[in-house]
């Protein structure tokens, strides 16, 4: 039962931040159509800047919010040099071009810092707290679910109820109409991509210190589940993005706890396949799902 | 993706009625293929033949993948894990016999054969799911394919072996070809042979009823449902022949190798193939041939780069491994922007406003 | 007289692709007049009304609203210059409530406080819009989309509005009472309508002039009267 409980919370601070990164990728689907592959090349590349200030500066603070900056800067710029210029009437395109960027962004994170894996410092104790006996949560998981609480109902409430977020919803839905009243899509795009990307480099922030550390490949798996988890909800669905990251966070969480921790790939997979066979449009699909 | 006078077809000839000519056509130029092959391989040094021999490897996995994606649609990016189900196949079926102590010309033949039955098997399961699913659906789940078959080395390493991989016992060239018959010759006509005999099949393929079959469904899929076509079992036979070849060309590569590990065959390998696929031109087998060489030209070209520069080992290493795959990342986003033709493309054009400036013009 | 012409068109050559639908179409809007642009399916009387506000760029020709050259300003843009543009189908976005449609008119001016009290006429012009505020677009009738796209387009104060087709769909009753509003309007605020329809009778009836289209070219321009009261003219150009 201690297992179980500790399994759970550890899958759902995980969870929380497949949820992120799965936000992240519903964002640009929902503003482009695109669903970014390059969206963990581009988080490390930001994790790797927030490593060079911390390094630099000895806070890892500082670096925190560099990484966060970087990556909003990284998301506009891929969208106004790549994206924008990317012929969108097969999907395979922008895929393909996504693809490119993996390559060229994990090859330039391995010239410049080589591809040994690099400390990813934890800024509290990832050890667990007890309660009544009972190792619940440590200080670490803490954090992640009060950051990931923050950044979601962050977004939420922009998008609900701020007039740049009317703006992004408006230009998103019809871009056509939002045009002609005024609204500049163009720019609405870039700042999606910019939000999106900003939200994967905080939740690369958050998961590389769980995992083996910094690498230019390091979230080529965590880009799996999160897409994974996208999927399971529903890719046209921010509350099934976050719903589904907890979901697949859970579920790796009790793979690796009870079965392994090297079946969890294979676990991605299968969750994958299955989802995708029985319910393509997620499960959280309110009509019938956009065939694409 | 690609618009449609790229086809390998472009008049739409009458196919059927020139059958019988096509056939032979292809036979003759994979005949004077292989013939120049042989020339080859006597004229460079061994080195060249090993690299030739990586090409030949490297083809059959993009001509395959050029029958999927240029040819039906089908964006795939886990052609890596295919690769190496065939590459393990014959690491397992080699040493089996080997340790049976058994021996004979027969038994690569063998094992190849029995690498493109495993990966047939494999890409039957993916392509299954794969008819479907489209466009970003169907990306994501290859690329976890990708990701996740080379970690199932790991997961299962008492048959695998992990990280460390699997050694390839290969027999020595036969003795009937003389004592001192270099080994990289050899290597390179056992794998011209299959990958010019894998992309006869293909090119015939392309040519027959099926070829046109796929192209319909990669045009228009409602249409080609509204004219008979089934269209899932389309897309799976495509996966399957896409993955049959895919199978062959990492067996032949883990035969070249000499060994297999789950490194050589990450998802860098199947983003490599797709950029390969993509920057020779989809839709074409030439294109597929320019791609190859690439994968194996360019390294080679960033290598001999880096050892004209004084560097350090570090810095050089760096470079040496990196290098060629920023420039394919940055070819391919350039390839896509600018001329999502490709190569073959460019060249298809240059040659067309060769032949417009002609006072023939067609209209 | 070109010091009240709000809208001067001159030699407008547009299209998709390489054959231009609209040949050098020619044409004037008065301030505070209302203009029907009639004409046979594929006359070009929507690919007009789309080159006005630039979402297709004019292969050649001139646009000017109150004097002002609109050539090479982004389609954003105009809005703030005071065209609105009700497009074929209305676009309505029905992933949105009523509300954020109508407050979406309005988001791109300054002036809030004067956003806020354009939003309140609306509501109250349109009774039923008030009422199903908090409703998706995709859960509204035809006469209600209707309401909220020149519900939406009236948020921006607009000094030239384009509608395309607004009685497409709607029954006779709900056409009359929008054309007796844009009359309203006009007579009211001094607002300047260019209309598009295939409903001939009811365009011309609600018109100050009449403009019809006939293979890209303006064939004939007159005050709607004479071409609503002339059989000649109705025969030879409109068919009835």
């Amino acid at each position: 039962m201690d297992r179980f409980v500790f399994l759970t919370v550890d899958g759902l601070s995980r969870g929380a931040v497949y949820a992120a990164f799965a936000l992240a990728l519903v964002l640009i689907w929902r503003a482009a159509r695109v669903v970014n592959f390059a969206q963990g090349a581009m988080a490390v590349a930001a994790a790797y800047v927030a490593y060079t200030v911390s390094t630099a500066t000895g806070s890892y603070w500082l670096g925190f919010v560099v990484a966060i900056v970087a990556g909003l800067l990284l998301g506009a710029l891929v969208d106004r040099v790549v994206m924008r210029h990317v012929d969108h009437a097969s999907p395979l395109n922008p895929v393909i071009v996504a693809l490119g960027l993996v390559l060229l962004i994990q090859a330039v994170l391995g010239m410049v810092y080589g591809s040994e894996f690099r400390p990813a410092e934890a800024p509290f104790s990832r050890s667990a707290l007890t309660v009544g006996g009972v190792a619940v949560l440590s200080p670490y998981d803490l954090f992640v679910f009060a950051t990931i609480g923050v950044v979601v109902s962050g977004l939420a409430w922009m998008f609900a109820r701020t007039p740049v977020g009317l703006r992004m919803r408006a230009a998103a839905f019809a871009p056509e109409v939002s045009r002609l009243l005024g609204v500049n899509v163009g720019g609405m795009l870039t700042l999606g991509w910019a939000l999106a990307s900003g939200v994967g480099a905080l939740a690369a922030m958050l998961v590389l210190p769980t995992e083996l550390g910094l690498h230019p490949h390091a979230m080529d798996l965590v880009f799996v589940s999160a897409f994974t988890a996208a999927v399971v909800g529903g890719l046209d669905s921010p509350p099934g993005a976050v719903v589904g990251g907890l979901v697949v966070g859970l579920l790796l969480s009790y793979v690796s706890g009870y079965a392994g921790s090297d079946l969890t790939p294979l676990a991605v997979l299968v969750l994958l396949l299955a989802v995708l066979l029985v319910r393509p449009g997620g499960l959280f699909a309110p009509v019938a799902a956009r065939r694409v | 993706m690609p618009p449609r006078e790229q086809l390998d077809d472009p008049g739409g000839r009458p196919v059927d009625r020139r059958r019988g000519s096509t056939l032979l056509r292809h036979l003759a130029v994979v005949l004077a293929a292989g013939l120049l092959l042989v020339a080859i391989s006597y004229s460079v040094e061994p080195f060249r033949n090993f690299q030739l021999a990586t090409v030949a490897a490297y083809l059959c996995a993009t001509a395959g993948l050029t029958v999927l994606t240029g040819l039906n649609g089908q964006l795939s990016l886990g052609h890596g894990a295919l690769m190496a189900t065939g590459a393990y196949t014959v690491a397992l079926c080699q040493t089996a016999f080997a340790d049976r102590g058994m021996t004979g010309g027969w038994l690569l033949p063998l094992s190849l054969a029995a690498a493109i039955a495993s990966t047939v098997a494999v890409g039957a399961v993916v392509g299954v799911a794969a008819a479907r699913l489209r466009g970003p659906y169907l990306a994501g789940v290859t690329l976890a394919v990708a990701v996740v078959v080379p970690a199932l080395a790991v997961t299962f390493d008492g048959v695998f072996n992990g990280e460390q991989g699997l050694s390839v016992p290969v027999e020595p060239p036969p003795l009937s070809l003389g004592p001192y018959f270099p080994y990289e010759r050899w290597q390179l006509w056992v794998t011209g042979a299959a990958t010019l005999l894998a992309l006869l099949l293909l090119a015939n393929l392309i040519r027959s009823r099926y070829g046109r079959i796929f192209r319909a469904v990669r045009d228009d899929e409602v249409a080609a449902r509204l004219a008979g076509i089934h269209v899932a079992r389309t897309q799976v036979l495509a996966f399957v022949v896409s993955a049959a070849t895919a199978g062959l060309g990492g067996a032949l590569l883990a035969v070249l190798a000499q060994s297999v590990s789950p490194g050589a065959f990450s998802l860098t390998l199947s983003l490599f193939l797709l950029m390969a696929v993509v920057i020779g031109g989809l839709g074409r087998l030439t294109g597929a041939l320019w791609g190859a060489v690439l994968l194996v030209a360019l390294p080679d070209l960033t290598h001999s780069v880096t050892e004209m520069l004084t560097l350090s080992p570090a810095v050089a290493q760096r470079l040496e491994g990196n290098l060629p795959l920023a420039i394919f990342g940055l070819t391919l986003i350039v390839v896509m922007i600018a001329a999502p033709g490709g190569v073959q493309g460019l060249l298809s054009r240059l040659g067309r406003a060769l032949l417009a400036r002609r006072p023939t013009r067609r209209s | 007289m070109s010091g009240t012409d709000l809208l001067v068109v001159r030699g407008l050559v547009a299209g998709y692709g390489a054959a231009p639908v609209l040949r050098a179409v020619d044409l004037t809007v008065p301030a505070g007049t209302i203009a029907a642009v009639v004409g046979a399916n594929g006359a070009g009387k929507t690919t007009l009304l789309r080159a006005l506000s630039g979402m297709i760029r004019p292969a050649a020709g001139q646009v000017l609203l109150a004097g002002e050259d609109l050539r090479g300003t982004p389609v954003e843009q105009l809005v703030r210059r005071g065209m609105a543009h009700v497009p074929e189908g209305r676009g309505v976005i029905s992933e949105l409530t009523v509300d954020e449609n109508l407050r979406l008119g309005g988001l791109w001016r300054r002036d809030r406080a004067d956003a806020g009290r354009a939003l309140d006429e609306v509501y109250q012009l349109f009774e039923p819009l008030a009422r199903r505020r908090r409703h998706l677009g995709h859960q509204l009738s035809g006469g209600e989309r209707q309401m909220l796209a020149l519900g939406r387009a009236l948020v921006g104060r607009p000094r030239l509005l384009l509608l395309d087709e607004p009685s497409l769909g709607l029954a006779p009753r709900v056409v009359a009472r929008t054309m007796a509003l844009l009359r309203q309007l006009r007579d009211r605020t001094g607002l300047t309508v260019l209309l598009v329809e295939q409903n001939v009778r009811s365009a011309l009836a609600v018109a100050d002039q009449g403009v019809v289209m006939s293979l890209g070219r303006v064939v004939i321009a007159a005050p709607a009267v004479q071409l609503r009261d002339d059989v000649d003219l109705r025969h030879a150009y409109l068919g009835f």
